[in-house]
């Protein structure tokens, strides 16, 4: 229970005040711009579109320089600012096959149509710390161009689904559900699944993943292929009829192929797991694929056993904008709550106490 | 639709795709160079909002909502023509532009110069930054020489 209370208007306004001073720091340390953010933080920008389910990089980078870099904190602001916009429409579905790469990979066919393009990855890196990046100096040298451009490729999975080792998807011409639009509701079609899992909590969603591989629901799978690029967005406005190309978003598309031991109308064959993020976000597109393939155990007729197998435990929970608001309410004054609780507990303890002792009650 | 339709309508594609990669500094600074075009009307001020990103489960299955993206549309009316803009992003100048030479290409008494003058030059700066693009990721394309040899 809540009672409106007045007062504290001053120290709230205070408290801004620093913060907004906390928030640029050292005067004598030059200020961050928003375009150096989203520049030099491409990857924070990236996960920010992804949580906030907002694909704008200004608006990401700007939103990480108000929340001070706190990135759930950016993300909440992202999906804030998005109820204000009106949507347009929905797009038409992304062929990410047509994807221009700036990375792809797969560690299930070393010699693959496309070969294994491994773009601007950590990947080997040694992880030591650079201090040469501590000293501010002149750009690093260009990265190196070959004589021919790599090329659009086919999908991995599609290789395998042409020799029927790998399951097809099927192809529903419904309209997919939208959690923007209409709350969860159990069972949850994979459309909306997806939906949730692109926009949950990267650690929320990894750590589910690297559950399955642990044990808990283990589903034994490989990186059919992970590819990074950009991707054109069709859009048809109802004025023209015909869909046009309204510019391209980051985007990363993550293939787990997964063993699937057949049922009494399906051969033994692969079966997908599937990650699709904004931006460059590998081991969020990774972790979706993991638990997109554990969601789907119950449709395949697996056991449900483990927690990244129970839809309602996962899909409820991935969300960091509802966990952060449904954790950090706990703040708030509960006052009068608590003052109910301490009356209950001196009650009872008064109880006890004269049960224990009737004649010095008496 | 016929033939001609369908070519018209490519065509038209082709350069709305254009110059939705373009900002609006960069067409203004090609619109320059032409001579003016004639006053045309706003039908729709330049307004930014929101497209649903769709993807499809698996790659090629059924269609799933991934996120939304934030788009500017404009619609300006030039002469018998109407053009529009939905362009990503929330350069409202860029979607301004982009209505109005749609609008102007649609005819085919300026549509020559334009294309020329804009649509070419913008065209040819985005296909230079691509394939400079996919030859920094072909550079990166792994060439399994040790393996092929000791095998």
């Amino acid at each position: 229970m809540y009672v409106a209370v007045k007062g504290g208007e001053r120290a709230i306004s205070a408290a801004h005040a620093w913060l907004d001073e906390t928030r640029r720091g050292d005067p004598a340390v030059p200020e961050l711009t928003v375009a150096q953010i989203e520049q030099q933080m491409g990857l924070a920008v990236d996960r920010v579109m992804a949580e906030g389910s907002c694909h704008d990089r200004f608006l990401a980078a700007l939103a990480i320089k108000q929340a001070k870099g706190d990135l759930i904190e950016a993300a909440f602001l992202l999906r804030a600012y998005r109820t204000t916009l009106p949507r347009f429409g929905a797009s038409e579905p992304l062929d990410t096959g047509a994807m221009r790469l700036r990375r792809r990979i797969s560690a299930t066919y070393k010699d693959l149509p496309g070969g294994q393009v491994l773009g601007p990855t950590f990947d080997y890196t040694h992880r030591l710390l650079d201090f040469a990046l501590a000293a501010e100096g002149a750009p690093p040298a260009a990265a190196p161009e070959a004589e021919t451009p790599v090329a659009s490729t086919p999908r991995v999975t599609e290789l395998l689904a042409r020799e029927g080792l790998m399951q097809r998807e099927p192809a529903d011409p419904g309209e997919p559900g939208d959690l923007t639009r209409q709350p969860l509701a159990f069972p949850a079609p994979r459309d909306v699944r997806l939906q949730n899992l692109a926009r949950g909590d990267e650690g929320f969603v990894l750590a589910l993943g690297y559950s399955t591989q642990r044990g808990y629901g283990g589903n034994h799978p490989f990186v059919g292929e992970i590819r990074v690029g950009h991707v054109a967005v069709e859009f048809t406005p109802p004025e023209l009829g015909f869909p046009i190309d309204i510019g391209e978003i980051g985007i990363t598309e993550c293939q787990m192929v997964n063993q699937f031991k057949g049922s009494r109308t399906e051969p033994p064959q692969f079966t997908r797991g599937y990650g699709l993020v904004f931006g460059h976000g590998e081991r969020r597109a990774m972790s979706m694929a993991l638990v997109d393939r554990a969601l789907r155990s119950a449709e395949l007729g697996e056991d449900v056993t483990a927690p990244a197998q129970d839809q309602e435990f996962v899909l409820y929970h991935s969300d960091n904008i509802e966990a952060s608001g449904f954790v950090e309410h706990l703040k708030l004054p509960h006052y009068v709550d608590f003052q109910s609780e301490l009356e209950n507990l001196r009650t009872i303890r008064a109880a006890l106490v004269r049960e224990a002792m009737p004649e010095a009650a008496e | 639709m016929s033939i001609m339709d369908t070519a018209q309508t490519e065509q038209r594609r082709h350069w709305m795709a254009v110059l939705a990669r373009a900002s609006g500094e960069e067409i203004a600074g090609l619109l320059a160079t032409l001579p003016p075009l004639p006053p045309h009307a706003t039908l729709r001020p330049a307004e930014t909002g929101l497209v649903m990103v769709r993807g499809r489960a698996g790659g090629d299955g059924a269609p799933f909502n991934l996120g939304e993206m934030t788009v500017t549309r404009c619609a300006v009316r030039l002469g018998e023509q109407v053009g529009h803009a939905y362009v990503a992003g929330r350069d409202k100048r860029q979607a301004e532009l982009a209505a109005l030479l749609d609008a102007a290409l649609q005819d085919p008494a300026r549509r020559d110069a334009l294309m020329g003058g804009v649509v070419v030059p913008l065209a040819a700066g985005q296909a230079a930054r691509r394939d400079s693009e996919a030859r920094r990721a072909a550079a990166t394309k792994v060439e399994f020489l040790a393996m092929q040899t000791t095998r």
